[in-house]
Formats: C-alpha cells, structure tokens, sequence
C-alpha cells in the first residue's frame, strides 16, 4: 500500500490578512507561511496507517513555487518517506492543480490521495473531488475517521447533519477533516533526518498540462468594516440593549 | 440559457438551504431548472415545483439515489449540462461533495461559495475565511457555482406552479457505498445555522465552567461555541470551534465570552449581524467587532446574564 499526500503552503492561520493597496491581491511579502492546517491532519492519518503496518510507502507531494519545498520538507520531517515538487509560478486553480496531481498519480501509481478539505487561502474547497472526478476514482471528503478494510476503506464523514459513514473501494481519494486526528510535532532529529529525503522536482510544463488560470481575478478587496460598537456598563444594561435596541432576545 | 440547481433533500422535503441558493440562481438568470434526484422523492418534486421562482422541476426517481453519493450524482447532471449556462448548488457539505466532481468532468474552473452575483459570469467571493473578498470573472462555457446559502433569503415555498418532467434514468457506479447516517440528535440548534450562538474562550478556565455557558445557551435557544484555544486547552469538543479552521458562522446574535479575539476566531464570527462581548480585558481586540461590550469577569458577569433573561417577560426563539 503506497499513500500520496496532496500538500499546500500558505499564510500561517494566525497571520493578519492584509490586502494590497491596489486590489491585486493579499500581501504574502515577509508573511509567515505554513503547512495548510488540515493537511498536516492527511500527513499524520498516512504516516500512522504506515506505522500500523498498513502502508509501506508515504509519499508528499506539492505544487507551487520553490519555497512549497519547504511545506514537503515539514512533512517528510513528521514521516513521509520522499517528496516531489510540482513547480508553478503565479495562480494556480484547484482544476489545474488536480490535473498535475492526476500526471503524479499515473506515475507514482499509489493506492490511496490523501489531502486536506480545503486551503484556508483560496477556500476553494474542490481540489480532492476534481482529482477523483479525473482519475474516475471514489471521494471520502471531509473524513473524521478511517477505517482500512481489504480492498476497502471505511470512512465517516462530517457533514452538516452529523456523521456519515461510506465505504469506498480502492483506489480512492480521502480529504481529511481537522477532527481526523491530532497532527504531532516534528522532533529536531527528525527535522534533520529530514534534511537527507529526496525531493524529486518536476516542471508543471513537462507533465503537459494546461496550468493556466481561467478564472479572472478582478479585485480583492478589505471585507466590509464592522462601525464600532459601544460599551456597556452593566449587565441589565446589555440585556435591556440587546431586548429593546437590537431587538435579538 | 438557463441555471440548473442541484436540490438537495431528504427524499421528503427539500433542505432549506436550496431555497437559499434558488434565490442565488435567479439573480443569476430567472430560467431556474430544479434537478431532484432521488427515491420516492415525489414530494420533493412537488415542493421544488411550487417554488415561485422556479420554471421547470427535472425528477429522477430511482433506487440508486436513495443515499447521497457524488459518484452517482454527477453523470446526471454532466449529462444535462449541454442545456445550460450555470450548473449551482449550495455551499454546504452537500454541494461541496458535488460540485466539483462535476466541474472537473465538464473540464470547468468552479467558482466556490459565492455571496453575491454581480453579473451572469462575475461573482463575489471571500477567501482567507472572510478576511478578504474576492470579484471573481468566469470565462468557462459553463459556469459551476456554489452559493453560500446564509448570504441569500430564502426563496418563498408556495405559489408557483413549474412542470415537472419525470425519469427513472439511474447511472449507478459500484466505487462507494453508502453504509450509515448519524444524525446528531440534540435540542439544541446545530451552530452553522443557530439563530445565537453563545462561546467560550480560554477565560472559561475549565470544561466544567462551560456549564455557565450552558445554562445560558438553554435560556437562548443557542448554539453553543468554542474558541480554537479552548478546543486547544481541552474544555471543550472541536465540533464546537468557531473560527478559520473551524466552523464559520452568522447567527442574528453572537455573544463572545472569555475571547480575546484571534484573528482565526474573529474569521470565523465576525459576518453575525449582532457580536456581544464579554471580557474583563478591556483591551481585547473583540472589542473592535463587538456591537455591545461589557469589561467584567465572566463568573460574575454570566449568572447575572441568566438571571436578567429569566425576568424577561418573553424570549425570542
């Protein structure tokens, strides 16, 4: 069994969001970057399952710029046996980032694609359900819990009501939820050991596909300033507001 | 061209949030298709029909839509797809699942989670969890869209008269299988669409203080919800986060209690229409969002709350 995890380097979820002046996007300029947060939780579902005996093989892959090597070497540092990294500049659209994961995919031939839900920069949501589309694979998004059968896994999904369980043959594809698990920290030696896993680097323009944004940005703006409020003085104060000026109790 | 829109249901009533997004799709274009597909979903057809702003119902009754799967969803609509401009669905865990299984069949970059439609092809978005928003132009032949159903009213249920057109056409794939829902039972709203939602920070000090909190959200018909660093210090269930890696959410009330105001928890929060605060840090940044704040400890503050509520003569629910 051989696990490919899907990972995205982004601003740091504790980063201030600041938009550029003129309205051509976010400033990332000297902004702290991380590993997207549930995709540590798609690094650690895979390395524990390796740990369990049941997969012989991680392997992390991303598509970006140079510096997404960082975001493959955090995750080889909590386990992932060997990385790749797609190269891209600029934009790149979930359609075309699963297009160069379907080209990883066919190489790398892995029985399971591991990855977060969604990226907490683009929010798109949509990169591990292109990707089974594509490859006519099963989707397991937003898993909370996995559970590896035969030829099969089981997997409950958080959705709006509740919980759902299916089962999905495999190969399949599973995007994880932050409740997956709890993402542990690399230890130093690790970090160094690390330092010595290959990192295999791949041009996007080599695979033969189309990376293109189709989608035009038009402005990014600062969402709508909420007018500041007023302090109260006392509890009745409030509930007396809330009842008869706001009118929400 | 028209708008098809994806329904989602229960195989006995439509699911509230597709009236939300109904009213989306007819910004878009008035000719709003409605696809239901289920099983013994007769009456999900009949409500969809009676949508005003819908014009016609497309029914697919078969067995295999029973369970929601995407794999089996998603040739219908690609097959339908020749017929219109705009194929959308709401933003939930159901059109998320869906959408873009399609749009990546139709070879279309999907616009997600829209909360204004500018124009046929240009959208208004957020990203970074609301700290940003995006305008956002399509240039696919089709557009895939997701509506973030709390930015839309819901469509009215009564008064239209659509024609339903009837099929039993199933395309079943074996690759999933539906095996179980758990719904969670409980007599509280669910916190994505609560009308007050009342959380707890780090202030709480404990799991066993969010029973201050409890006693209040009773009180309130609430939600209850949970900074990350409280989901962090182990007072509370992660289900219960508010904020850009958890939930996001907009209810009419929002009362922020111990919170000091991450930015992450501030994402996912700040969009509710009335933000009460209440933190015995008079400089805590929640204060720059809240509508009312009130500078006190909250173990004084709370059981006053309670008893200030329980002499109102009525509570809105």
């Amino acid at each position: 069994m051989k696990i490919l995890v899907a990972v995205k380097r982004v601003i740091d979820y504790n980063v201030q969001i600041r938009v550029k002046d003129d309205g051509s996007g976010v400033v990332t300029d000297n902004v702290k970057m991380s590993t997207n947060p549930p995709d540590d939780n798609a690094i650690e579902e895979a390395v524990k399952i390796k740990e369990a005996g049941k997969a012989n093989e991680v392997v992390a892959v991303t598509v970006g710029d140079d510096k997404a090597q960082e975001t493959v070497r955090k995750a080889l540092a909590v386990g992932a046996d060997r990385g790749i990294l797609v190269k891209v500049d600029g934009t790149i659209e979930p359609l075309a980032v699963s297009k160069v994961l379907q080209k990883i995919v066919e190489k790398e031939k892995p029985d399971l694609v591991f990855m977060g839900k969604q990226a907490i920069d683009d929010d798109c949501n949509q990169t591990g359900q292109m990707l089974a589309a594509l490859l006519n694979w099963p989707q397991a998004t937003f898993a909370s819990k996995i559970e590896m059968k035969e030829k099969s896994l089981e997997v409950t999904r958080e959705i709006d009501e509740g919980l759902e369980t299916i089962e999905v043959n495999v190969p399949a594809i599973v995007t994880c939820d932050l409740r997956l698990n709890e993402p542990r920290y690399a230890s130093l030696p690790n970090i160094m050991k690390a330092k010595k896993k290959p990192i295999e680097q791949i041009n996007a323009s080599d695979l033969g596909v189309d990376v293109k944004p189709r989608i035009e940005q038009i402005k990014v703006e600062e969402p709508p300033k909420r007018k500041a409020g007023i302090k109260v003085a006392s509890v009745e104060e409030l509930v007396q507001k809330l009842k008869n000026e706001a009118k929400v109790i | 061209m028209s708008v098809l829109l994806i329904a989602e249901h229960n195989n006995k009533e439509l699911k509230p949030f597709t009236l939300n997004a109904i009213s989306a799709a007819s910004q878009i274009n008035e000719d709003v298709h409605v696809l239901v597909l289920g099983s013994n979903s007769d009456a999900v057809s009949k409500a969809a029909s009676e949508v005003p702003n819908v014009k016609k119902v497309i029914h697919v009754n078969n067995p295999i839509y029973e369970n929601y799967l995407a794999e089996n969803f998603t040739s219908v609509v690609v097959k339908l797809s020749d017929n219109y401009s705009h194929i959308v669905c709401s933003a939930n865990t159901f059109g998320k699942n869906l959408m873009p299984r399609v749009a990546a069949l139709l070879d279309v970059s999907q616009v997600s989670d829209i909360t204004k439609v500018i124009s046929e092809d240009t959208f208004l978005r957020p990203i970074y969890a609301g700290n940003a928003f995006a305008t956002v132009k399509s240039n696919d032949k089709i557009k895939c869209v997701t509506i973030r159903p709390t930015s839309f009213d819901p469509a009215p249920t009564s008064g239209g008269s659509a024609e339903i057109q009837n099929s039993d056409a199933g395309d079943a794939t074996d690759l999933s299988k539906f095996i179980k829902k758990e719904e969670i039972k409980s007599d509280r709203p669910e916190l994505g669409t609560a009308r007050v939602v009342i959380s707890g920070g780090r202030g709480m000090q404990s799991g066993d203080n969010f029973k201050l909190i409890t006693a209040v959200a009773d009180k309130l018909n609430a939600a209850i919800g949970a900074s990350r660093a409280a989901v962090d210090a182990g007072y509370i269930t992660n289900d219960h986060q508010v904020g850009q890696t958890g939930k996001v959410v907009v209810p009419d009330l929002y009362i922020a209690v111990g919170i000091s105001g991450a930015i992450q928890h501030l994402a996912g929060m700040k969009e509710s229409k009335v933000i009460v605060a209440i933190n015995k840090d008079g400089e805590a940044p929640i204060f720059s969002v809240a509508d009312y704040g009130l500078e006190a400890d909250l173990f004084d503050a709370l059981p006053k709350f309670l008893e200030e509520l329980n002499k109102l003569n009525t509570i809105q629910k």
